[in-house]
């Protein structure tokens, strides 16, 4: 029935340390589709893959919009990230009322740390089964920031979560030194790279399964801010045309198998 | 012993005699506040090139009564910011209390540094005053926030107890409004001439302001503080004295009262 004796629930470690539904938790992350965003000086960009459930049916969207400057990307139970997701479209929206100004990137993403913490420390509670990358432009520039079921929230230069991401993480190690000098374009067309670098063998980038965020500064320099939009369909085609020229330059491919959703559990669909 | 649950956990009425529940009441109904009771006068303000000035007397007023002849109106928030105070003097502790507070959790929320700005200040504010009036329980005061907007531009507004806000180049509250206010426009009819002044004019305009006030607001004094906000900072002096005062206009004053002559 059980795995083993500690992971009933969230609150109890286990005599090594360890609190298991955490860790089930930070697996479901690893079963979602991948998401992948980076940053330059002047822009935050996510990109993603969508996964539909069936073949006639429509894909699940990956990437949220939360308010004009900020925007999330999931990996993981979609149903969590809604909750999430409304939380902070409510929360950037009580910080325009009452302060007349948009929402600290950094602010916005603790809160939901903090939320997400306190479900592994109360009892019948469960931690959420979903990762998030969350890009943002605030007074201090370009943002991108990691956030897991645990309630461990990071900035990062560069980050890819869900099924497969380790080998698109590899690319962004690879060329993260690249990526702050880069304009708007560049920027996408790396993303999409890391992107590719996740797909099993004879499955590509199309307009129905990729998903592009983009939010930035219109001028380097200058305050006026391009707001987080998501590019689905054909507004994608541009972008993965100028990627499939370098098709063969990537030789890596699949080492981890990413596997059906587990145990009768709808992952990102 | 008494054993009943009831009991379980009280000091013993035998070793302590029995509990004063009229401590636990306050006599007669809980009131709100229906007029201001200690009084700050006129806050007048005036933006310039590259920032804004305010200012306040230092007298806290009960009734007609000078009662407090120390007491500062104007505070800075976060080292950017000034808010000045006119109206109940107790309501002014109380916002000046919440603003310290409100200081300290932005600061701790925000490792990089975003501070609220004088526009966000001013928002905050103007939200605060009208969700109590909305309680039917006003903070009787009129507040001037003189500070910098999100691109470094001179920001004035004004918030009233009923939660009212406008913004202007000059601004007064309470009698400065009548007083103040026209000596004010005189120099910075709109914006434009308003980022025309230098800060020694705006200083002077206000000083000028300042001492036709204490000529003919009777709920004045000639000590007062003075703000002015830059981008550099806040550089705030809290007892500056009126100068070079000319009372020779009052012996033609006629009225007011018994006459001898």
């Amino acid at each position: 029935m059980f795995r083993n004796n500690y992971d009933n629930d969230s609150v109890t470690f286990s005599p090594q340390g360890r609190i298991f539904q955490v860790e089930y938790a930070a697996e479901a992350v690893k079963q979602g589709s991948v998401v992948v965003g980076l940053t330059s000086k002047t822009h935050a960009v996510l990109v993603a893959i969508k996964r539909n459930a069936e073949e006639l049916s429509s894909y699940q969207k990956k990437l949220f919009e939360v308010d004009e400057h900020v925007g999330l990307a999931i990996a993981g139970l979609t149903s969590d990230a809604r909750v999430l997701s409304n939380f902070m479209k409510q929360q950037c929206l009580s910080q325009r009322l009452t302060y007349d100004r948009p929402m600290p990137i950094e602010t916005l993403v603790s809160m939901i740390g903090d939320k997400a913490q306190l479900n592994t420390q109360h009892y019948g509670k469960r931690p959420y089964g979903v990762g998030l990358l969350i890009a943002g432009v605030d007074e201090t520039g370009p943002h991108l920031f990691e956030f897991q079921p645990s309630g461990m929230t990071q900035e990062m230069v560069a980050c890819a979560i869900g099924a497969r991401s380790q080998m698109a993480r590899t690319y962004l190690e690879k060329n993260a030194d690249n990526f702050n000098d880069c304009g708007r374009e560049e920027l996408i067309r790396h993303g999409l790279r890391a992107l590719k670098e996740t797909l099993v063998q004879d499955r590509e980038l199309t307009v129905d399964n990729t998903s592009v965020g983009v939010v930035g500064f219109k001028e380097t320099g200058k305050k006026a801010l391009e707001f987080f939009k998501v590019h689905d369909g054909a507004e994608v085609k541009e972008w993965i045309n100028s990627v499939e020229e370098d098709a063969d330059a990537g030789g890596e491919t699949a080492a981890e198998e990413g596997g059906a959703a587990a145990e009768g559990m709808q992952v990102d669909e | 012993m008494d054993h009943r649950p009831q009991q379980w956990g009280r000091p013993r009425d035998d070793v302590y005699g029995a509990y004063d529940a009229s401590y636990m009441q306050n006599n007669g109904p809980n009131q709100h506040t229906q007029q201001p009771i200690v009084t700050g006068t006129s806050v007048v303000a005036i933006k310039f090139k590259d920032g804004v000035v305010i200012a306040a007397d230092n007298l806290a007023s009960y009734g007609s009564l000078a009662r407090f002849t120390n007491v500062k109106r104007l505070r800075t928030f976060a080292g950017t910011s000034v808010v000045g105070f006119g109206g109940d003097v107790s309501d002014m502790q109380y916002l000046d209390r919440h603003l310290n507070e409100l200081a300290i959790d932005e600061a701790y929320t925000s490792e990089a540094g975003h501070t609220l700005n004088g526009r966000n200040l001013h928002k905050y504010l103007s939200k605060l005053l009208y969700h109590r009036r909305s309680k039917f329980d006003p903070l009787w005061n009129h507040l001037l926030v003189a500070g910098l907007d999100e691109d470094d531009k001179p920001f004035l507004a004004a918030a009233d107890l009923l939660g009212t806000t406008f913004t202007s180049p000059s601004l007064a509250t309470g009698f400065g409004s009548v007083l103040a206010q026209p000596i004010m426009r005189r120099y910075a009819p709109d914006e434009e001439s308003a980022a025309k002044l230098t800060k020694e004019e705006a200083v002077d305009i206000i000083k000028e302001c300042m001492k036709v006030l204490f000529y003919r607001d009777a709920r004045s004094m000639d000590e007062y503080s003075i703000a002015v906000v830059t981008k550099e900072g806040v550089e705030l002096k809290e007892n500056e004295k009126l100068e070079k005062q000319s009372w020779a206009f009052a012996d033609r004053i006629k009225g007011y009262g018994t006459q001898t002559v």
